[in-house]
């Protein structure tokens, strides 16, 4: 009785056992590609969490490792390492001037290939048919050459005797524009392309590779390496574009932390993170509690539908509600100022006033916000004792004081982990900001571009993409300072919430 | 308690029109967006109400290319269907994944002791309060490196987006693991008595009994999805491959600014999922607060 059960046991053992292997085999796969790619400390790291996969399916010894594998196998790769990796792109001068490796920048300066003067020589077009055949005239000794007709992008040219074909007009060569570029022609002394209009010429690369990597140039000029900048020099010391990545130590902390025209403005942005993080979690808090408060009152007819309808900014897409928002608070054709001015003759410069684009994202995000707020405050709402308010109605007290006597004592401890979440939450709010105002409207004389209403993430955010000169770096550096700061918010919070729950579990003891 | 009929008739009224006062206040941006999406061109014309309502931005939205009376045919902007097919496709994978993810953890961290738990735990709970926008240079450098191994795990792919989002788990194991902990362990006691494995116990017991939380987390996964927009918007590159919530900010740039097309489009890419939102609320409001107090 007890046997087909057990061999259809042993059946899905092998089944898994396969499974686990064909996964080994092909992180195994994986890591032998990230090697050969030259991405050693990516081919490590897979290989790290292959194993360690593999091992603890494989094993039984490590059934329970099994459960949280994926889940932290997923938060390494995707949160810690990037958070890691991105800090150590702060030590580097990685960007749009330093973007690839020293081996990426050779083969760039070795590919590039320039015209060679002497074998450069004019040709002309002859028909043939539907299609044409290419004359190169005898030239500085060389022998007249024509090609084979032309139909794809190569030609093979032979040596021609005898008197020169009749060629078609200019007009021929510009109509075949496209085509002639394309085109290569082999002749017995190596392939000639087209070079400007009326000539074809043989290439030669730029550089020839030299000792300790330098680079000669055609014209003698030798670029030597160097590995301070990430870029070749001459021996002037020009620099020639592009470069490559290489440490730089804590010199983008340092200008962070000590260079005027940075720390000012960073300093700044700091601020105003704070006070927009706050003055968020604040706002939202009240109206939300406010709101829910008022739900929550038995003599409140439609309670439920007006639910509902103060609920629709939090089940709009958020980055609908920005967009909408960016779009009706427009200066000169947004509704909100086509009001205004009907109304009473005023059109606030919404995006170019600080004050105003500041104003804005509060009262934008305090849209978006109160609902989330009022949800979790009628959740809370539940678990306030009715006794108190018996007592307290005995004792003729009035709306308010029940409020700030009983209601907000009773909900406020298990609502402060969740504040300080938002609160975190906000301080890094980089789509609001992306979206909305994009971080405008910039402050004058910075020496990198920032915007006054600019949090630190979308400060860096921009910093990185969307300003012409991407500094990879810098941004790291930045991003490193902001990780700080998140995790001494994100443990401060850990601990408020632990004292909570001891808190709870004490009085229900 | 006893209450004056009149003052108790004021405050009702009172409420009453504060609460439909802030309801049309907060409906605003709605209606306005609804009545700028039959408005003629792109631009406001002064009036609230749209004077000589046109479908045109409707039909660009829905991809149809749009004939004018005076016979100039209009083609749509942007492929608004296929980006809200891309943002619920990986939406639906993403948080079906994560869905996977959190629960196993969340099960082992409520039921079992090994090493390195409580250190986990601490670690997740800290490290989700990391903004994703800041580290996206990493994740594009490793997906850059990936993709030359993996072709279909490059840059500018949705499985490469779907597994970034995978991470997206560490405060669902905490809600997870709070519902789990209050599952009576007398009845994994029992299942192990009958000789269920631990996993026998998860599959059978413990997903069962908890199909609610699964829900919130489920839709809560979703919403928070589908509005991601740093990593999405470093991660796709091809118009045909954009999410809404990256491609939607093309309308509004400053050299083309197509207000009209953008509120049709906002309408018609936004409605859907308000819909699954609101279909979903009664869950979410004793999930939020639930979640909140387990913490």
């Amino acid at each position: 009785m007890m046997t087909p059960s057990r061999r259809s046991l042993n059946w899905r053992g092998l089944l898994g056992k396969a499974a686990i292997l064909a996964f080994g085999l092909g992180f195994l796969y994986l890591v032998w590609g990230l090697y050969l790619l030259g991405e050693p400390l990516f081919a490590v790291i897979s290989f790290a969490v292959g194993a360690l996969g593999f091992a603890f399916f494989w094993s039984p010894r490590f059934y329970k490792l099994r459960f949280v594998y994926p889940a932290i196998a997923a938060v390494f790769l995707f949160i810690l390492l990037p958070v890691l990796y991105t800090s150590a792109i702060g030590f580097t001068n990685f960007g749009s001037r330093n973007l690839l490796t020293l081996e990426r920048v050779q083969a760039y300066h070795l590919s590039q290939i320039e015209t060679d003067a002497s074998t450069k020589r004019p040709f002309g077009l002859v028909a043939e048919g539907d299609a044409f055949r290419i004359f190169l005239p005898e030239d500085a000794g060389r022998p007249a050459l024509l090609t084979d007709a032309i139909f794809g992008t190569d030609a093979t040219a032979q040596i021609f005797t005898g008197a020169a074909p009749e060629t078609l007009p200019i007009k021929a060569i510009i109509q075949n524009k496209a085509r002639l570029a394309a085109l290569t022609i082999h002749t017995p002394n190596g392939p000639l392309t087209q070079s400007g209009l009326r000539a074809f010429a043989a290439s030669k690369p730029a550089f020839t590779l030299g000792e300790n990597d330098t680079l000669t140039a055609s014209d003698g000029t030798i670029l030597s390496p160097n590995p301070e900048l990430g870029l070749y020099q001459t021996p002037e010391g020009e620099t020639v574009a592009p470069g490559w990545r290489v440490g730089v130590g804590f010199d983008n902390f340092k200008k962070v932390m000590f260079s005027e025209g940075i720390r000012g403005p960073i300093f700044k942005v700091f601020v105003w993170t704070t006070v927009f993080a706050f003055l968020s979690m604040v706002f939202t808090f009240a109206v939300g509690t406010g709101l829910a408060v008022i739900l929550e009152w038995k003599h409140l007819r439609f309670a439920g539908l007006y639910r509902v309808l103060l609920i629709l900014p939090y089940a709009v897409p958020a980055f609908i509600s920005i967009l909408v928002f960016r779009g009706l608070f427009n200066q000169n054709f947004g509704e909100i100022n086509l009001i205004l001015s009907t109304l009473f003759g005023i059109a606030p410069d919404w995006f170019t006033n600080p004050n105003l684009a500041r104003g804005m994202l509060l009262l934008v995000n305090t849209w978006l916000g109160y609902p989330y707020m009022m949800l979790l405050a009628a959740g809370f709402l539940q678990a306030v004792p009715r006794d108190l308010y018996k007592a307290s109605a005995l004792e003729g007290a009035s709306g308010m004081q029940n409020f700030f006597s009983i209601t907000l004592p009773q909900i406020l401890p298990p609502f402060v982990p969740l504040l300080i979440s938002n609160f975190a939450f906000n301080f890094n709010n980089v789509v609001l900001i992306l979206l909305l105002t994009r971080g405008g409207p910039d402050m004058p004389g910075t020496l990198v571009t920032v915007g006054s209403t600019d949090i630190l993430g979308s400060f860096t955010f921009r910093l990185a993409f969307q300003n012409s000169g991407q500094d990879f770096g810098m941004a790291g550096a930045i991003s490193t300072l902001i990780f700080i700061v998140t995790g001494a918010i994100a443990y401060y919070n850990f601990k408020a919430m632990q004292k909570y729950a001891a808190k709870k579990g004490a009085g229900h003891g | 308690m006893v209450e004056d009929p009149k003052t108790l008739r004021l405050r009702k009224f009172l409420a009453h029109g504060f609460m439909i006062g802030f309801i049309v206040l907060i409906m605003f941006p709605f209606l306005m967006v609804l009545s700028i999406s039959f408005r003629e061109g792109n631009f406001s014309t002064g009036a609230l109400l749209p004077e000589n309502p046109t479908l045109e931005h409707w039909s660009l939205a829905f991809g149809i290319p749009y004939e004018r009376p005076d016979g100039t045919i209009i083609q749509p902007p942007f492929p608004v269907m296929l980006w809200l097919w891309n943002s619920i496709k990986i939406a639906l994978i993403a948080s079906t994944g994560v869905l996977a993810l959190s629960t196993t953890a969340a099960y082992a961290f409520a039921r079992m002791r090994f090493r390195g738990r409580g250190a986990m735990l601490d670690t997740l709970l800290i490290v989700q309060m990391f903004p994703g926008a800041l580290t996206v240079i990493a994740v594009y450098a490793i997906f850059d490196a990936l993709g030359q191994v993996v072709p279909w795990l490059a840059v500018d792919t949705h499985p490469a987006l779907i597994l970034t989002y995978l991470s997206a788990i560490t405060l669902h194991i905490w809600t997870i693991k709070g519902y789990f902990e209050s599952i009576d362990p007398a009845i994994d006691k029992a299942a192990q008595i009958d000789g269920a494995t631990p996993w026998q116990a998860f599959r059978y017991i413990f997903l069962p009994l908890s199909l609610p939380i699964l829900a919130i987390v489920f839709i809560l996964s979703f919403i928070f999805l589908i509005n991601e927009y740093p990593i999405a918007s470093v991660l796709l590159r091809q118009t045909d491959n954009m999410t809404l919530a990256v491609g939607a900010r093309q309308y509004l740039y400053e050299q083309k600014y197509l207000w009209g097309d953008f509120a049709a489009a906002a309408i018609l890419s936004g409605l859907p999922i308000t819909v699954i939102f609101l279909a979903a609320q009664k869950f979410l409001i004793s999930g939020l607060s639930d979640g909140g107090v387990k913490g």
